[in-house]
């Protein structure tokens, strides 16, 4: 069975932490994980911006890289959508639009994964800390994964989750819309971070490093001390905590 | 204060951005809607079923509209009504004047109607010397101050209660307390005089029954009955897409909509209306014109990115849960309609991509519209249509349009990507200091603004993964015996046809 590993080129180049805690983690099940090199970016900045023979480019590696993986699971429950738009953006070219139905069905995030793959909803992770956790909007909305993180989270022992107002509010990231509309963006992401505050959590969990590094660059610009994670990287720590603590 | 196709929506919206009132007061207003809708939905019960009936009448009745207008259009005419058809708006303009004239009328009052709006049809009534009069609260609110509504449903809902109370009080003439029952009751006094003295009654339409050429109205205040009983003539304005074909479908619609809207689980008042008065009628006008306009609505008609939007019943619920309107407000998208919806149907019925460009860019995609939305419309997909029309037409940004040539051109080769990032981490050296870029320039400047940039890693995953591969390689148990059946099952799913 081939299970692999879609990193996407955001954990890939400026979070490689959160990948390798997601690997380590599902390592303790006995998964080996492999990693096509194949694969660059799921080509979400081109098609959002209507660039399509330019998404189709960057899809192409993420198509020909799985082509043999029985499961896919990625960090990021936005670029796991954007393969779910590949049948749109290949419906002209059968070859790849037959590629583009696989992938659609064998593609996870990785709360998907862990939940409704492999059936775990307690890793046996210890975090003592106060936890907020923002819903990516491609991830929760679209792709329909809201229950498993927080199953995930719940069953963390220590952990306090306390609810975030608003939690279903954009953060504002939008991709190059942070970049053409950065006043708007920039007023979503400050009222995010304000409710992020407000509820006097150490750490900030969710499920996008696109959203998370938003959501992060705002309270560093601000100087405040909240942690920002990837929930795999939660996970794997608290594992780690717990472990170093019966050592 | 019509903005349309003057200013960017940038500039638009950093104007709005600047102005705390209508901040704060949208951002009150949306969250009461908000919070009523998503209660509403969920006391319903099967909130989710009957989203997906209301969206099958929509399908269907869109699906079939030259079938069911020329239905209503039949039983109308049967009923009495004269109906009129207009392709365009200033059709429209000249039908509504031409009657105005006819009956000598000197004033018209009006409840609400976006498609009134869209004709900018006050302005043309009083060119030709003819008092209009809106007597819906907020429309009447936002006729005082001489703008145009900023949500489809709550025309001002940028304006907060210290703002109407000095509104009203320059009419009255005295100063009013910013109390809304006073508030309400005073302008409830003005207003009545004007719908003694007016000889049309204008309304816009909910919806419109095919099958008994019949128009229903929603309303709360109850003017839209004043409206329709007082003046001897009425018109009525529909969009071409208003129609459904049953009065049982109303139901499924009447569900929909107040919940939708307001959170409420019936309107205050539905009124349908077929036809003028009767002998055996205790009120009602003597006369009634429908003026059923097109502009631009049927240009969507086969268009499979498109032909959805016609599907729309104008609750407002995807403007209650934009995080970008709750931000700017409705001036900002500088049309009409505005939100969601008002950000796709602006072009859309324009089918002019390249002057409206922008508007499609100020979404992140967030979905939250197609969420909120009582019949389903996937606002968040025609957003990214009407980007990838506009690049198609050859009227993309030209810098944005070779920096995408270049993301594919690395994307599109895992070695190239790989040396790009390389290449990343010798420029960074020259901007970032402990971990992180704070740079206010360059393609840097709109994001920093409000963020610090990360920088990258010594290493990425991709150099790491050898060695991690390894790593795990020599500690690796095997899988629960459990958990290796689960993956079979679904592997064997999948391939039955089921699948994630
Ligand atoms: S698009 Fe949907 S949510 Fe928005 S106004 Fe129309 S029906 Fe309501």
């Amino acid at each position: 069975m081939k299970i692999s590993l879609f990193v996407t080129c955001l954990s890939d180049t400026l979070f490689p932490r959160v990948t390798e805690s997601m690997v380590r983690l599902l390592a303790r099940y006995g998964l080996q994980l492999e990693f096509p090199e194949l694969q660059t970016c799921c080509g979400q900045p081109a098609y959002n911006s209507g660039y399509w023979d330019e998404a189709r480019a960057s899809a192409k590696t993420i198509l020909d890289a799985f082509d043999d993986s029985d499961f896919v699971v990625s960090p990021s429950g936005s670029c796991t959508y954007m393969v779910h738009h590949y049948s749109s953006l290949f419906k002209d070219d059968p070859v790849y639009l037959q590629k583009a139905e696989l992938l659609q069905k064998k593609t996870y995030e990785f709360s998907q994964f862990l939940v409704q793959v492999l059936g775990v909803t307690d890793v046996g992770a210890t975090f003592k800390h106060k936890v907020t956790y923002h819903p990516s909007c491609h991830g929760s909305r679209l792709l329909g994964v809201k229950e498993e993180p927080m199953e995930l989270l719940r069953s963390v022992k220590g952990l306090e989750l306390v609810p975030l107002p608003f939690a279903d509010d954009c953060c504002g990231f939008g991709g190059t819309f942070a970049v053409k509309m950065a006043d708007i963006s920039g007023a979503m992401v400050t009222e995010k971070v304000d409710h992020i505050v407000e509820t006097e959590a150490s750490v900030l969990a969710g499920l996008d490093m696109a959203c998370l590094m938003n959501i992060a660059g705002n309270l560093r610009y601000r100087g405040e001390k909240v942690r920002v994670m990837h929930l795999a990287e939660l996970l794997y720590e608290g594992l780690e905590e717990k472990e170093v603590k019966q050592a | 204060m019509s903005t349309e196709g003057k200013m960017s929506v940038k500039n638009r919206a950093r104007l709005a951005l600047n102005n705390d009132f209508l901040r704060s007061a949208v951002r009150f207003t949306t969250e009461r809607l908000r919070s009523g809708k998503i209660q509403a939905s969920a006391d319903h019960g099967s909130w989710d079923e009957w989203r997906e009936r209301g969206r099958q009448i929509r399908l269907h009745t869109i699906a079939n509209l030259d079938y069911y207008l020329t239905q209503f259009a039949d039983n109308a005419r049967a009923n009495g009504v004269h109906v009129h058809f207009a392709d365009t708006a200033e059709e429209a303009v000249q039908l509504s004047l031409n009657i105005a004239k006819q009956k000598s009328a000197q004033s018209v009052v009006k409840s609400k109607s976006m498609v009134s709006e869209e004709l900018h049809l006050n302005k043309a009534l009083e060119s030709i010397g003819v008092e209009a009069v809106e007597t819906d609260l907020g429309e009447y609110i936002i006729q005082l101050a001489d703008e145009t509504p900023s949500h489809i449903i709550i025309p001002a809902i940028h304006k907060n209660r210290y703002q109407i109370a000095d509104l009203l009080s320059k009419e009255a003439g005295e100063t009013l307390p910013p109390d809304t029952s006073i508030l309400a009751g005073f302008v409830r006094n003005k207003l009545r005089e004007k719908f003694l003295d007016a000889e049309i009654g204008m309304t816009g339409c909910n919806f419109a029954i095919a099958e008994t050429g019949s128009m229903v109205l929603f309303e709360n205040e109850g003017n839209a009955r004043m409206v329709t009983t007082v003046p001897k003539t009425q018109i009525t304005l529909m969009g071409m897409e208003r129609i459904i074909p049953s009065w049982t479908d109303l139901e499924v619609m009447a569900t929909l909509l107040p919940r939708s809207a307001t959170g409420q689980k019936l309107t205050v008042y539905m009124s349908g209306i077929t036809g003028p008065r009767r002998d055996e009628d205790g009120d009602g006008p003597d006369e009634m014109h429908i003026i059923i306009l097109d502009n631009g609505r049927s240009l969507q008609l086969g268009d499979p990115e498109f032909q959805e939007l016609l599907n729309c019943i104008r609750c407002g619920a995807c403007l209650n849960a934009c995080p970008v309107y709750r931000q700017i407000g409705g001036h900002a998208y500088g049309g009409t309609y505005s939100g969601p919806i008002g950000a796709v149907l602006t072009p859309a019925l324009k089918k002019n991509v390249a002057e409206w460009d922008d508007i499609a860019n100020a979404s992140s995609l967030c979905g939250a519209c197609y969420e909120a939305c009582p019949v389903k419309i996937p606002l968040h997909d025609m957003l990214v249509s009407l980007r990838r029309r506009k690049v198609e037409a050859g009227r993309g940004n030209k810098l944005e349009g070779l920096g995408m040539k270049g993301f594919a051109a690395i994307m599109n080769n895992s070695k190239r990507y790989r040396a790009v990032i390389r290449l990343g981490k010798i420029g960074q050296k020259l901007v970032a200091r402990s971990g992180e870029i704070r740079l206010k320039a360059g393609p840097l400047k709109g994001w920093n603004t409000y963020r610090v940039t990360p920088t990258l890693p010594k290493h990425s995953f991709r150099d790491k993964w050898p060695t991690l591969e390894q790593e795990i390689r020599g500690g690796l148990q095997n899988m629960p015996s459990g958990m290796e059946q689960r993956l079979q099952n679904i592997m064997k799913d999948r391939n039955k046809g089921g699948g994630s």
